[in-house]
């Protein structure tokens, strides 16, 4: 059977690093990118007599992802130990949650085929990250940086209820918007604060009973996650069909050869030997907690994507691709605050975000939050070109400056010399000179190819590079081809 | 010949610190005799691990500054004590008598040596005890056994051996021990002193290095019941970095103290006195009884139908919980680190068989198994309903009485060497002590005689309702008073 005549079942099982300033059991900071073992304290270093203390927060967020996720918050959850020894692992254990997590049920909405489907959750629970071992920083071997011991996780697990790789990457995506919209996750992929595994399986279409399931590590990017998947179906299917069997294994993406391969089986498997974590009462959270939250719950992708649609008028494909990252819609809203709300700025401003500041930021690599370019000035470029102070193309020059410099966009427009030329004199002596330069185009044009009238917009542009007022540019060329 | 002033040393810690209010010694003195006396005699006893002298002076010679200008923290201010070598103290070594932690000089203080140094308590020292606070005679020590001040051939008991015969022994005036499943009463009552274990969640175990998380539970040692109380006072109280103690209000400690035992109803559960105790602590149990029937007590039968099951229990969720908390003793941090020629799983297991004893090893292995897939159910899960029902039988017990009272242990303090081959013997020297744990109540030990075949000391048991401790300590004094001290130990 051909890799068609199967059907793929995955599940996610997402860590998502929560924004919080302090790690989940003590008061070190979870910044980012410090020194080795610098944000560290006897709590998060695992040194005898210390004690988790829980972060108040970390319950919030966790109770904040479970409302918007349409999970059940239980009032009463358990933090539980893991068992196993790793240098990256301080105590020895890591405090996570097992039998009794604090959300379960719930789901994901993605969109398949223009349709939505929803992805059932099994469960979300709190625990902390473990630290990082580092090879090769030192003569004397590996070394352990224990900054990210402790800093606070959400697990959010799926059930294998997708069902093709593109379904995987929807969900990601959409829950990903979903928790940076809640203010709950960065979104950051590369950094490892949102990161997934996946449980792959196949089976013969139509078949009731799921196949044996691999469990892929490592994939820190939606391209690794594609093809860690891709490569897992196909290599399932290629030993089903060589009258194999899948084992049960826990197996490692390469992303150097797009390959996984394996790491432990099922025999190798940790006994991780859970327990309730004595340290840590039960985590208690009233109903006044709920609702506290579910009042400041932000308005979310979907709805938000909806709005657009509806009382702006945007186009599906433009209103997903804006909600798609929390900080680009409110860029989007606030460039619409400061410019005026109709339905023609919002389509001229979902072009620039979707268009030219979206390639920008990406050729730049900058995640919004570090753009330099602001919604008012985003604004106030929309009101130069009403009043024909720039053209489309002065436009993408401004913009592109100002994402790269910040500087202020009618600074830009003088420095650059992009001011449009409305004058009619001006214009017609371009006029002038390129129609008589070109005289086999104007006989061809008076002659019926109607056509050519672009051919000399563009001749006439470029004679005054680029800065004619394309409306007096139109009305003169046809007055005078006209003649 | 006029009778000798008495030596500073055998003060108890409530004369000690009002002798100091007085002016009539200094701290420095005190400290001095203190260390003096455990010079001239813990060569025998092996109580210490180390004493901190320069700490011990300099301490005292800001307390005795405070007390010049009448500015005492509080009755501890400038007093010698000493503490268990399970409580972290910054910037002096603390091994938990383990090879494992051999070198290891904390970064911070445990809570409750950072209170008693604000009450102005100086620690002259830390003590010996089982490795991990695991054993009941503190022949577990890596460093070598301690001695009970009563007789040098016998065990002070354990794990607190070291708080118990520093006490005994008027090395210092009051200790800290720790009590996972008897080890501050087991010892109080081998060496004739006072030890209180308060409720679960009574006193901080932040910085106290964990045995069971969910058993251990630290308290004083000292010559009276007053002292213990007065220390009790000290340290009681929440911790925000511990969120496992209680945010009850601490009540008054010293305010009932003398308040006696009419009234009081004292439930004796049937199931303790009901053979395998030595006939000597019997009759030492009995006639404390009686006294407190004298004083006004009445005496009322209750059942503790569960408590049987108590050690069977405790030797499931202690190992358990030990196996998890010992995981970080693992040579990557701090402490030992042995076999690093090879790879990573050889220095864990190197590390792991050169550091720890053969009686962590064995707790380790027995928790390990009853956390492992297929037996958590039938092992852990189970022993944590018959910590309820352990819990229950008091609960019921305390509808008829105030405090439940009985033996400490089964004997006197026993030899030394007389059951390291046979571990089960070993465990059953708690078998009267583990309930109050696993029912997360507090538990006195108070002397109540000697026994008249070895002369040793036999001590009373009390168990209290849950953060009662003030009707402990009530009920101790009184007996206390009427029996009057113990003979002091020659050592």
């Amino acid at each position: 059977m051909p890799v068609s005549d199967f059907q793929v079942v995955l599940g996610l099982e997402v860590h998502a690093q929560l924004l919080t300033r302090s790690k989940i059991f003590c008061a070190c900071s979870t910044a980012f990118g410090a020194a080795p073992n610098t944000q560290v304290c006897p709590v998060c270093l695992g040194l005898p007599g210390a004690l988790p203390a829980l972060n108040a927060e970390v319950v919030e967020l966790a109770v904040r992802a479970g409302l918007a996720l349409g999970c059940e918050i239980r009032a009463k959850s358990v933090f539980a130990r893991k068992n196993y020894f790793y240098p990256d692992l301080p105590k020895g254990y890591q405090i996570s949650q097992y039998e009794l997590p604090i959300c379960v049920g719930g789901g994901v909405e993605i969109p398949v085929d223009g349709a939505t489907r929803t992805i059932r959750l099994t469960r979300i629970h709190m625990e902390e990250d473990a630290g990082k071992n580092v090879h090769d920083v030192t003569a004397a071997g590996s070394g352990v940086d224990l900054n990210r011991a402790g800093v606070p996780l959400l697990e959010i697990v799926s059930e294998p209820d997708l069902r093709s790789t593109d379904e995987a990457i929807a969900y990601l995506k959409t829950l990903r918007a979903i928790l940076m919209a809640l203010g709950v996750n960065d979104g950051n992929l590369q950094e490892g604060s949102f990161r997934c595994d996946a449980n792959v399986s196949v089976m013969p279409k139509g078949a009731v009973e799921l196949g044996t399931r691999c469990e892929l590590k490592n994939m820190n990017s939606f391209r690794f996650l594609r093809q860690a998947i891709d490569y897992e179906v196909r290599r399932q299917v290629e030993l089903i069909e060589a009258g194999g069997k899948v084992v049960q294994e826990t197996r490692l993406f390469d992303p150097d050869r797009g390959e996984t391969r394996s790491m432990r089986s099922k025999e190798e498997a940790h006994d991780y030997r859970y327990f309730p974590e004595p340290d840590l009462p039960p985590v208690r959270v009233d109903d006044a907690l709920v609702q506290r939250v579910r009042r400041a719950l932000p308005e979310l992708p979907r709805a938000r994507s909806a709005r657009y649609q509806r009382e702006l008028g945007l186009s599906p494909y433009d209103a997903e691709l804006l909600v798609a990252d929390k900080a680009i819609s409110e860029f989007f809203d606030a460039t619409l605050a400061a410019y005026g709300s109709t339905p023609e700025a919002a389509k001229r401003a979902a072009n620039w975000l979707n268009g030219d500041l979206a390639r920008l930021a990406n050729e730049l690599a900058q995640e919004p939050a570090a753009w330099r370019i602001t919604p008012a000035q985003l604004a106030e470029i929309l009101r130069l070109q009403d009043a024909q102070t720039i053209g489309g193309p002065g436009a993408k020059q401004v913009i592109e400056e100002v994402f790269r410099t910040g500087a202020a966009p009618a600074e830009v427009v003088r420095a650059k010399g992009l001011a449009q030329v409305s004058d009619e004199g001006a214009i017609e002596a371009a006029v002038d000179r390129v129609i008589a330069a070109s005289a086999t185009e104007v006989e061809r044009y008076r002659g019926g190819n109607k056509k050519l009238l672009g051919f000399f917009v563009g001749q006439v542009m470029k004679e005054m590079r680029g800065k004619g007022n394309p409306a007096v540019v139109n009305a003169l060329l046809k007055r005078k081809l006209g003649e | 010949m006029s009778a000798p002033a008495p030596e500073l040393n055998t003060l108890s810690l409530a004369e000690a610190g009002e002798l100091l209010a007085a002016r009539g010694a200094s701290s420095r003195e005190l400290v001095a005799a203190a260390l003096a006396r455990i010079g001239a005699t813990d060569g025998r006893i092996g109580a210490f691990l180390r004493t901190t002298p320069e700490r011990a002076r300099a301490a005292a010679e800001a307390a005795d500054e405070r007390a010049a200008k009448g500015a005492r923290l509080s009755p501890l201010d400038g007093v010698p004590i000493a503490l268990k070598d399970i409580f972290l103290t910054k910037g002096v070594e603390t091994t938990c008598a383990s090879r494992i932690l051999e070198g290891f000089v904390p970064p911070y203080d445990a809570t409750v040596v950072e209170r008693l140094e604000r009450a102005g308590a100086v620690v002259v020292g830390k003590l010996n005890m089982d490795e991990f606070a695991m054993g009941s005679s503190n022949e577990n020590s890596a460093f070598g056994p301690c001695h009970n001040p009563y007789d040098l051939a016998r065990t002070p008991g354990g794990s607190s051996g070291g708080s118990a015969a520093a006490v005994a022994a008027r090395q210092v005036h009051g200790t800290l021990g720790t009590d996972t499943g008897g080890s501050i009463r087991l010892p109080a009552a081998f060496c004739g002193v006072v030890g209180l274990k308060p409720t679960y969640g009574r006193v901080s175990r932040y910085g106290v290095i964990a045995f069971a998380s969910s058993l251990d539970q630290v308290g004083p040692l000292g010559r009276t019941v007053r002292d213990t109380a007065l220390l009790l006072q000290a340290i009681a109280g929440h911790d925000p970095r511990d969120l496992t103690s209680s945010t009850r209000p601490v009540d008054d400690y010293l305010a009932g103290l003398e308040g006696g035992a009419r009234g009081l109803r004292i439930g004796v559960p049937r199931e303790w006195l009901s053979g395998g105790l030595a006939p000597g602590v019997e009759r030492a149990v009995r006639e404390a009884l009686a006294t407190y029937e004298r004083l006004g007590a009445t005496l009322v039968d209750v059942s503790l139908p569960h408590s049987r099951y108590g050690i069977a229990a405790y030797y499931l969720i202690a190992p358990a919980e030990a196996s998890s908390n010992l995981a970080r003793y693992d040579g990557v941090r701090f402490g030992l680190r042995a076999g690093e020629g090879g790879g990573l799983k050889e220095m864990y297991a190197e590390t792991r068989e050169r550091g720890f004893g053969a009686e962590p090893k064995r707790r380790i292995m027995l928790g390990t198994y009853a956390l492992s897939a297929g037996y958590y159910d039938a092992y852990y899960l189970r022993a944590q309903k018959v910590r309820t029902l352990v819990r229950r039988d008091f609960d019921e017990a305390f509808r008829a009485c105030d405090v439940v009272a009985g033996p400490v242990a089964p004997s006197v303090a026993f030899r030394l060497g007389e059951k390291t081959a046979d571990p089960l013997q070993m465990y059953l020297a708690d078998v009267f002590t583990i309930t109050a744990n696993l029912a997360a109540l507090p538990g006195l030990s108070v002397p109540c005689g000697l026994e008249r075949e070895s002369g040793m000391p036999v001590g009373l048991q009390l168990v209290g309702r849950p953060f009662d401790e003030a009707t402990l300590v009530r009920a101790a004094r009184a007996l206390e008073r009427e029996a009057g001290p113990l003979p002091a130990p020659e050592v």
